[in-house]
């Protein structure tokens, strides 16, 4: 009946996996009763879990990528405290289950903390930021997001009920096959990273046909600001690459559920096809991941230096040119499998290639700041960190290209310590960038700047403590995913390391000061212009929050920083003469029900619980029909409506400081709640 | 070179730091290489450290005393050099890249007067097996070999996916089943350096490390001898013992294995179809496991 579900799937198997679960447990309890007893289920369900709303789906995907940020990183610090004692003893974390945390770890961080939070992110501001009402296809966008949800949920459920797998992020075979991971470890993470993987696949369809189709007349496409090319880009990226991932994932589980041997040691598989299709989307990831943190540090340094960005042409083409060139690197990240020298310079060459288009984008930014008037926003800060840290890892980066050197240097730390140089400089401080530079506009008040830039120093310091002891770890020849060793001179590092988890534990705690702060002081930071820094692009024309509707009346584009064009003309806060209807999309259940058939079906594949599956199979086709079947799907909000909105609108323009000179110093340059309001 | 070597070194002791401190002509080579490209992007990642620091200091909105040009967004010279200075590197690094990929190929033999030495590898559940095909010997967990004699490995898997690495003496290469790659490495002088699985295969891979061990030539013949004195012998009874699941296995030797041993483990999984790696110019064409 539950196929190979049994009692003896509880983590029961150390006291650390057991608590593990608990506090998972704990959690989801203390969720569930914290929103009943704020009789808040309706609203949730109304207002959030069933909205179509762009904005709503993109604050959702954020939270999701919060949550998972800080399951992600319990894992980190859990792995770097095992390293720093684990010399010569066992530590405190048995090998079957370190192994799973730093498998779960990079599948987390990867999966469900950046690819939420950047889709998140894209969610909520290229559809303001083109002057659009909402994206083209809504529907699909919540569909997008309960699937990636559903995989999240798998990777948490992996926690309480059996156990994660072992096999790393990448899952690579043969380990990942029967033979050698017979548990469903692996399993867990072929239908996580599976059904995430076609959300994000639908979720690059929806933002290439939104950019493409709903721009505001007016905005070519050298008039999109830098953040929608980047999101354009990664879109593509996205459509293009993750049907890779779905199907190596979809072979690895026919392998390992219908005994197939596409992968396998023995009976004709071959090993070497799974790296080969894998890293085929995992190049391109790396470029979907850091993409729109490029765009987020394009628009910050913009804004705080108070400038035009410099070179916004030679930034898209640099852009198209990364986007393009990632597709045709991915050998290296095997140059070690014994390919031909040919084919590893090919590969290796093509790769250094990249580097001069991200140079490019790194000069760019530099000289948008010089003869600017440059704020310190946390914002900002984190975009400086990233410049300085950025260059270390592209650095590294072209001394992995080298295969010679890559040889030496494959599978030690020196290559973790590069790609979480890239990543989190490269994505996270771009995410967090984009998160408090948005986030007035989300909720209409302000991020508290003083716990936000302890934020940053304690995750930038936090982060040179914890990563460039791996660099010379790696030049000590330690190899990665080493739950204990022998060599006594590795350890000072470790534990150096180890401190620098706990400073940017630290960093995250400040964060959530931070948020709290910032929550109880609302009144005093309300985002009445909903242009709070003084910006440049479409997003910051409208109010904030903005309503359902985005623009009352589509935006006319001239130039490129339309708003920034439209305030030297002083055209940016005009009342219209008039409203039309507007027709918005209904919400729906279908989403978060497609996703918990998705879920399940998972959940009922891992453990073999088949009928289970084909109910879920066939839920899966009745929620759909029911969906296609649905003619009443838009709602209408009618002029006069429309009208009444606006109104309140201008009535909160009037008393909030204007904005439109662009000399204004006063407002430029001082923190928002020294604003007289 | 020597700032490379300065800037990399600080901060980590160079005795312990085996790849900046390389036993062999492959792996300095390959060192020297990483000190070649960090020192020639060095010219690209000081000015960015330089301007990054100078102007977020120098146009602080509080200096209103600095420039300001609020529109100015563009200089076709500027444009050109940002492009340019990086395209050059990338040409000059990628020269580099594509003669020391082909000089430092790890299937190509070592240019040397002095005939290889060749060693079979298999990687176990966890440990390593070294064949000697010429002495008739095989030895778990440890490699022995003289120094300034070339050695020529085959390499193997009976398991998952193993990565082979001597950090001190050069590059590493993937072990997998069914297949054989190549690596040729050389000692420059007698020493005793660690080698290891770098791919993770399972619990006991922290344990999956060995002594090599680069002798004079008189040890060498001394270490064969003692090999040969041992009782145990590898054939089709004893092997699947070995093959079997173990962690920490003790050095053990081998007086005698069973005929083209290393073949029958890559036959064992190569049922159907050969994975025939590249064969270049300069190297002697990998074999194919069902031609053996």
């Amino acid at each position: 009946m539950l196929g190979k579900l049994t009692l003896e799937a509880l983590p029961l198997y150390s006291l650390v996996a057991a608590s593990g679960a608990l506090v998972t447990i704990l959690g989801g309890v203390a969720a569930f009763i914290l929103i009943t007893w704020l009789r808040a289920w309706r609203y949730l369900w109304t207002e959030w879990l069933t909205s179509v709303d762009h904005k709503r789906i993109g604050v959702m995907y954020v939270i999701l990528a919060l949550i998972m940020l800080l399951r992600g990183f319990v894992d980190a610090i859990m792995m770097r405290a095992q390293q720093a004692i684990a010399m010569d003893n066992g530590g405190y974390l048995p090998p079957e289950h370190f192994d799973q945390i730093f498998s779960s770890h990079g599948t987390i961080m990867i999966f469900f903390m950046a690819m939420p939070f950047l889709t998140g992110l894209i969610n909520i501001v290229v559809p303001l930021q083109i002057g659009s009402r909402d994206v083209a296809f809504p529907f699909l966008n919540s569909v997008s997001f309960w699937l990636t949800s559903a995989g999240a949920g798998l990777v948490l459920v992996s926690l309480v009920i059996g156990k994660f797998s072992t096999a790393g992020w990448t899952g690579y075979p043969p380990y990942s096959e029967l033979e050698f991971s017979p548990g469903v470890g692996v399993d867990y993470w072929i239908w996580a990273v599976l059904i995430s993987g076609i959300g994000t696949t639908l979720t690059g369809i929806n933002f290439v046909v939104t950019i493409l189709k709903r721009r505001a007349p007016g905005m070519t496409l050298m008039r999109m600001t830098p953040f929608t090319w980047t999101s354009l880009c990664a879109s593509i990226l996205m459509a293009f690459a993750f049907p890779a991932l779905t199907v190596v994932c979809a072979m690895l589980a026919l392998d390992r559920t219908l005994g197939m041997h596409f992968f396998t040691n023995a009976n004709g598989g071959n090993m070497m096809n799974y790296p080969n299709l894998f890293w085929i989307w995992g190049h391109p990831e790396v470029y979907i991941l850091v993409l729109p943190a490029f765009g987020i540090f394009s628009e910050v340094v913009s804004t705080f230096s108070r400038k035009r960005l410099f070179g916004y042409e030679s930034l898209v083409y640099a852009t198209a040119a990364i986007a393009i060139l990632s597709f045709t690197v991915w050998l290296h990240h095997f140059f070690t499998m014994g390919a031909s020298a040919n084919v590893n310079a090919f590969f290796g060459a093509a790769t250094m290639i990249i580097a001069v288009p991200t140079g490019v984008k790194v000069f760019n930014w530099l000289l948008t700041m010089y003869r600017g008037r440059i704020r310190f926003h946390p914002s900002m800060v984190w975009t400086l960190g990233f410049i300085v840290t950025f260059v270390i890892g592209g650095m590294t980066g072209v001394l992995l290209a080298m295969p010679p050197a890559d040889y030496l240097m494959h599978n030690t730390t020196f290559l973790v310590a590069h790609f979480h140089n890239m990543l989190i400089p490269g994505a996270l401080f771009g995410y967090f960038a984009g998160f408090m530079y948005w986030f007035p506009k989300v909720f209409g008040f302000a991020l508290d700047e003083k716990w936000g830039m302890r934020s940053v120093w304690c995750w930038l310091v936090g982060f040179y403590l914890a990563f460039m002891p791996l660099y010379f770890l790696g030049f000590m020849a330690m190899p990665r995913r080493l739950e204990r060793y022998e060599v006594p001179e590795w350890q000072p590092y470790l534990i150096v390391a180890f401190a620098g988890a706990c400073l940017i534990l630290l960093g995250m705690i400040m964060m959530g000061i931070q948020i709290f702060v910032s929550v109880r002081q609302r009144n005093k930071t309300r985002d009445l212009s909903g242009d709070p820094w003084h910006g440049r692009t479409l997003e910051w024309s409208t109010a904030s929050p903005p309503p359902a509707y985005n623009f009352a009346v589509l935006p006319q584009v001239r130039e490129l920083d339309a708003l920034a064009d439209m305030k030297t003309r002083g055209v940016a806060y005009d009342r219209p003469d008039r409203y039309e209807d507007i027709y918005l999309p209904r919400n729906s259940a279908v989403g978060i029900v497609l996703g918990g058939f998705a879920f399940l079906l998972g959940f009922a594949m891992i453990w073999h619980i088949w009928w289970l599956a084909a109910v879920c199979g066939l839920g899966l086709w009745v929620a759909l029909a029911v969906r296609a079947s649905d003619d009443d799907s838009e709602i209408c909000l009618t002029a006069a409506e429309v009208a009444e909105i606006e109104d309140q609108r201008f009535e909160l323009l009037a008393t909030a400081p204007r904005l439109e000179d662009a000399d204004d110093q006063v407002a430029f340059g001082t923190p928002l709640t020294e604003r007289p309001t | 070179m020597a700032v490379g070597a300065a800037l990399l070194g600080s901060g980590c002791d160079a005795r312990h730091a085996v790849l900046l401190d390389p036993k062999g002509p492959i792996a300095l080579a390959q060192r020297d290489l990483l000190f070649d490209a960090f020192c020639v992007m060095l010219i690209v990642v000081i000015p960015v450290f330089v301007m990054a620091f100078l102007f977020a200091r120098r146009y602080r909105a509080s200096n209103t005393k600095a420039a300001y040009t609020p529109n100015w967004s563009y200089s076709g010279r500027i444009d050109a050099v940002v492009w340019l200075i990086p395209a050059v590197i990338v040409v000059a690094l990628g020269t580099l890249l594509w003669r020391t990929t082909h000089k430092l190929d790890p299937y190509r033999p070592i240019d040397t007067a002095v005939a290889p030495l060749e060693v079979q590898v298999v990687a176990q559940e966890w440990k390593w097996l070294f064949i000697y095909p010429e002495q008739g010997i095989a030895v778990v967990n440890q490699l022995a070999f003289p120094s300034g004699r070339p050695l020529s490995l085959r390499i193997t898997s009976d398991t998952a996916m193993s990565s082979f690495y001597i950090p001190a003496l050069g590059g590493q290469i993937y072990a997998m089943a069914g297949m054989e790659t190549r690596l040729h490495l050389l000692a420059d002088a007698p020493g005793t350096f660690t080698g290891r699985n770098t791919q993770y295969t399972g619990a006991g891979f922290p344990e999956q490390y060995f002594k090599a061990i680069a002798t004079t030539p008189a040890e060498f013949d001394a270490w064969v001898a003692k090999a040969r004195q041992a009782p145990a012998k590898l054939d089709a009874a004893t092997y699947p013992a070995l093959a079997a699941r173990s962690t920490g296995h003790p050095v053990t030797f081998y007086s005698a294995f069973e005929p083209n041993l290393f073949q029958s483990i890559i036959a064992k999984y190569a049922t159907h179809q050969a994975h025939d790696g590249h064969t270049s110019p300069d190297s002697p064409p990998r074999s194919s496991p069902n031609a053996r």
